[in-house]
């Protein structure tokens, strides 16, 4: 029949149809990486901005307080909570570009392809998680400044710890993005929920010396996990349940994948964009 | 409606039906806002058709559920059989999708966002190279395909959009204003592709468009007014419709005169938009009639041969473009222009 004979002369059409996860989530994690690194602005930014902010808080609190533990130094003390800042900011700003894809017409395309909804999710969390953490790892390289020196496997259980964190925030920051159209109402929400939650983790200030509602607040707080296992490989000296941290961070993430899975998953008689 | 229950089932090398694609019965609200009010009409298989309607007639939301970005409200849309609503990862593979709003990232080069598409579309590898490779000569940008998006002009652009939307050979490509913001070479660029895509590869070819000049060139057209099909048909049957010339009069009193026409010539008069506009067999005639029989009160007078704003106008009793739509008011214009 003729419609058979415009695949000779064009472009055949598709025969496999299999591959609706892996492929598509591959690409779109490629893209996040690639528009990452060409924006220079960006890549400067990702590595002086923290580095800038732990040496002035650290150093301005530092000199006003003493830190709970003992006779650690304030900048010592708040090194984990600056790690987990870096990557809560890298992670949660990342997923702006689901914001960004959506008002320049990008994410359309996405949708109208033959692609499951978590390959959509995967591809832009796993993008996000892996800058948030390359972000987080170029961090650990000032660890032994602050007189860090700890064995491999407890830096690759560092990694880890950085990469669940990522991905549970970076998941956060696209159910976040996912039904929003500006990005000022983003940062808005960031500013309500986000701040505080960093603020209440154990990173700027140790859970013991909290009033005892402040702790349960801090206590329910997934972030506080993260901090408490970064301080506890960190820090060795601090003791404490790593095994219960890392089991905490890992159903956190698991949580907040599902979630932007669902916000994704909604198809909806409203225009999608 | 029974040809209609065969397409679901019907293999679709095998349709029984000839529509490629079938909208039915399909209603659409925003809120309170009715956008598509049971709209209906067929497109044949290798057509070039046309959705052309005001802002604000329902295009838009048309297009958002033929291209399955939403669901309707009401009534049921297929395309090569494939319910859009229901069946949307199946139809997804067969249709092609060029939008309005850009949808190439631009930090990309032109191979990049190909590349970037097929792996959306499950194609890999040589064969993959290979399709973009000719779907670049085809849209004339195999020269630049190695330079980012960033760099070209609107028009080399809108072409790698199309790109876009044949790499994975669809038989069926959707369009929404495809032509936006291009100067009249690119537009007719564009134009040229779509035909060429009709006549040598039998793709069937929707595109919405709010320009008079592009709806004429499709095989058949749908005009939409708030939200209900006005008229189907191609442009010249729609045009035949109306008899003979049209004819427009500025006057002082459009309402006293036109009534003072009916009666005296008896025959249809309307007035749109503070003219009266009427339609006439050899109005050169007609006209000089008119001025003999109401001396001094026509200001100035127009004769044409019908156009299709001519048969937008005398379907819908307004002009196709409304006084709030130049001001945009209307909640579909607002969200077009975000776009």
């Amino acid at each position: 029949m003729k419609l058979t004979s415009m695949s000779s002369i064009v472009v055949p059409r598709i025969t496999n149809h299999k591959d609706e996860l892996l492929l598509p989530a591959l690409t779109l994690w490629w893209r996040e990486i690639v528009r990452f690194y060409r924006q220079r602005t960006r890549v400067v930014g990702v590595i002086a901005s923290p580095v800038l902010f732990w040496l002035v808080i650290g150093s301005g609190f530092g000199s006003s307080f003493r830190s709970g533990a003992g006779d650690q130094h304030y900048l010592d003390y708040f090194y984990p909570g600056a790690l987990i800042m870096i990557v809560l900011f890298t992670s949660i700003f990342t997923m702006m570009s689901v914001i960004e894809d959506r008002k320049e017409g990008f994410l359309l395309s996405v949708l109208v392809a033959p692609v499951s909804r978590s390959a959509i999710v995967l591809g832009k969390v796993l993008g996000g998680t892996t800058l948030s953490t390359i972000q987080g790892l170029i961090f650990l390289v000032f660890a032994p400044l602050v007189g860090i020196h700890i064995g491999f496997g407890s830096y690759a259980l560092v990694a880890i710890t950085v990469f669940l964190v990522s991905f549970a925030l970076t998941a956060l920051g696209f159910a976040i993005a996912w039904p929003m159209d500006s990005t000022s109402a983003f940062h808005a929400i960031i500013n309500l929920f986000l701040i505080p939650l960093w603020l209440l983790s154990g990173a700027l200030f140790p859970l013991s010396g909290a009033s005892p509602w402040l702790r349960l607040v801090m206590q329910i707080n997934p972030l506080t996990y993260g901090v408490e296992a970064l301080r506890q490989l960190l820090y060795p000296a601090t003791g404490g349940t790593l095994f219960e941290s890392m089991a905490t961070l890992v159903l956190f993430s698991l949580f907040m994948f599902g979630l932007a899975f669902l916000m994704a998953n909604r198809r909806t008689t409203k225009p999608a964009a | 409606m029974s040809a209609l229950a065969a397409v679901g089932s019907v293999p679709q090398q095998h349709l029984a039906s000839p529509a490629a694609i079938a909208v039915r019965e399909l209603v659409h609200r925003y809120d309170n806002r009715t956008a598509l009010n049971g709209v209906t009409f067929d497109v044949r298989p290798a057509e070039l058709f046309g959705l052309l309607g005001p802002n604000g007639s329902g295009k838009t939301t048309m297009f958002r559920i033929l291209s399955t970005l939403m669901v309707p409200v009401g009534g049921r849309a297929f395309i090569l059989g494939h319910d859009a609503a229901r069946d949307p990862s199946q139809l997804r593979r067969e249709i092609g999708i060029v939008f309005q709003s850009q949808s190439i990232d631009v930090k990309l080069t032109a191979t990049e966002n190909l590349r970037h598409q097929g792996h959306l579309y499950g194609l890999r590898g040589k064969d993959l190279s290979a399709r973009i490779e000719s779907v670049l000569e085809r849209v004339g940008l195999a020269d630049r395909a190695k330079e980012k998006a960033e760099n070209f002009s609107g028009g080399m652009q809108r072409r790698l959009e199309l790109a876009k939307g044949l790499l994975h050979g669809p038989r069926v490509l959707l369009l929404d204003e495809p032509t936006t913001g291009l100067d009249p070479g690119a537009r007719r660029d564009v134009w040229q592709y779509l035909r060429l895509l009709r006549d040598q590869d039998q793709v069937t070819v929707l595109v919405t468009t709010h320009l008079m000049e592009e709806a004429e060139r499709c095989d058949r057209l749908a005009i939409l007014n708030e939200g209900k099909l006005v008229a189907l048909g191609t442009p010249t049957e729609l045009k035949r419709e109306i008899g003979g010339d049209v004819i427009v009069l500025d006057v002082k009193e459009p309402e006293s005169l036109s009534s003072r026409i009916q009666t005296k010539f008896d025959m249809d008069v309307r007035v749109v938009g503070g003219q009266i506009r009427l339609e006439r067999d050899h109005g050169h005639r007609f006209v000089s009639d008119l001025f003999e029989a109401f001396p001094g009160e026509i200001d100035a007078v127009s004769i044409a041969k019908p156009s299709l704003e001519d048969v937008f106008i005398r379907r819908t009793g307004h002009r196709f473009w409304s006084e709030q739509e130049q001001h945009g008011l209307t909640t579909e214009t607002r969200r077009q222009e975000k776009h």
